[in-house]
């Protein structure tokens, strides 16, 4: 991806897929623009837990994880 | 920068319907907390009390063990292999999870081999009965009830631990609600009273969000399994799970308020069997001719009727 794009991007990954979105977004409206429901994910950056409501920074990599389980 | 609101420092999680923030620190101290206040709220269980925790390698049943070795109540744990390998070795996994777990902690794990002691795993006595056929999750839910009651039952425990978690419930009581099944609706909620031949029921993580196990379980860095059952694809629990989830957050808290005003309703009495005098819907059990657990028509129960379809060994089953 060119520097300038990537600038301006970050990049939700999920079970091994990497969604590319807007930077500056807060998580939970990152994860809505990739079409999930955010009450159902935990963000998680660097290896630590964050709020969804924080604001992702260019260029940063946010791991989703899964929450909903049962059967 | 979202802050702890006890301490100020960076929060880890943001819980809507509470509008609360809090470190991991305090975070952790609060799920044990609310955690004890639910099992005194609901008279759940006393520490002098035998408790038996079914584990199955998910991030619930490890939390509420966890939560429960932490405050210190007398806490064994059930694994039962029910030989689901789905190309992932689900069951092998979950199993090496949960014993990893107890060994950490010192604790005692219990496990029940289903192929092991009947000779089938649950896929392929989903396959061969009346019952399993495009449902395996029926099928798995009968044995494991039937197995954690004859364990609870057998060796002694005076109550059995589930990890359900208020979407669980949620999940439950909104299909329930759908069909207006009046029957489960009344049964539902935190602690199942103990029967003869059934071993009291509770659920201690019954007012938290699932993702906030989740989050309890990351925090304190315990493995869980985090693939789903193979068979768990397309449940109507999950599809449920996110159709509220997405009411969640369109309205934080509604998930909450749902679960907690139908207990209260529940208390009020609003919940009652219009042909009982004096108390909530009561149904008549007999004793399983085959097993002798309970069950709700005369003969044999549900479990041993299956058994007994698919040509499974009878019930002889033992712990490790």
């Amino acid at each position: 991806m060119p520097e300038d794009k990537q600038a301006k991007t970050a990049t939700l990954l999920l079970r091994g897929q990497r969604y590319t979105v807007p930077a500056g977004l807060r998580i939970r409206e990152a994860i809505r623009h990739i079409g999930l429901t955010p009450e159902s994910y935990l963000a998680v950056r660097d290896g630590e837990l964050v709020p969804d409501d924080e604001r992702l920074k260019a260029g940063e990599v946010i791991r989703l994880i899964a929450v909903i389980s049962g059967g | 920068m979202r802050r702890c609101k006890k301490c100020g420092a960076p929060a880890v999680i943001y819980m809507r319907q509470h509008r609360l923030g809090l470190c991991k620190a305090h975070y952790l101290e609060w799920f044990v907390e609310q955690t004890e206040r639910s099992i005194r709220r609901y008279r759940m269980f006393t520490r002098e009390e035998k408790i038996l925790v079914a584990v199955s390698g998910g991030k619930d049943s490890l939390a509420v063990w966890d939560v429960l070795w932490r405050l210190g109540y007398a806490a064994d744990g059930l694994y039962i292999a029910l030989g689901i390998d789905g190309g992932i070795g689900y069951s092998a996994e979950s199993q090496r999870l949960s014993e990893q777990f107890a060994a950490e902690r010192g604790l005692t794990l219990h496990i029940v081999d289903i192929p092991g002691e009947y000779g089938l795993g649950v896929p392929e006595l989903a396959r061969r009965s009346r019952r399993g056929k495009g449902k395996p999750c029926s099928v798995c839910g009968l044995v494991k009830r039937h197995e954690m009651n004859r364990i609870a039952h057998d060796m002694g425990y005076d109550v059995l631990v589930t990890g359900h978690n208020l979407d669980d419930e949620v999940a439950v009581l909104f299909g329930n609600v759908l069909q207006w099944q009046m029957g489960y609706i009344v049964r539902q909620g935190p602690v199942l009273p103990a029967e003869p031949g059934f071993a009291r029921k509770a659920k201690p993580l019954v007012r938290f969000y699932e993702r906030e196990t989740a989050a309890y379980a990351l925090l304190r860095g315990i493995e869980y399994i985090y693939d789903e059952c193979p068979f768990a694809q397309g449940a109507k629990s999950i599809y449920y799970k996110e159709l509220l989830n997405r009411l969640e957050e369109a309205r934080p808290g509604a998930k909450l308020q749902f679960y907690i005003n139908f207990l209260k309703a529940k208390e009020e009495g609003w919940f009652r069997d219009p042909r009982a005098a004096d108390g909530p819907v009561r149904v008549v059990l007999h004793r399983c001719e085959s097993c002798g657990q309970p069950t709700t028509a005369p003969g044999k129960c549900a479990f041993c009727r299956l058994m007994e379809q698919v040509g499974a060994r009878p019930s002889a089953a033992s712990t490790a």
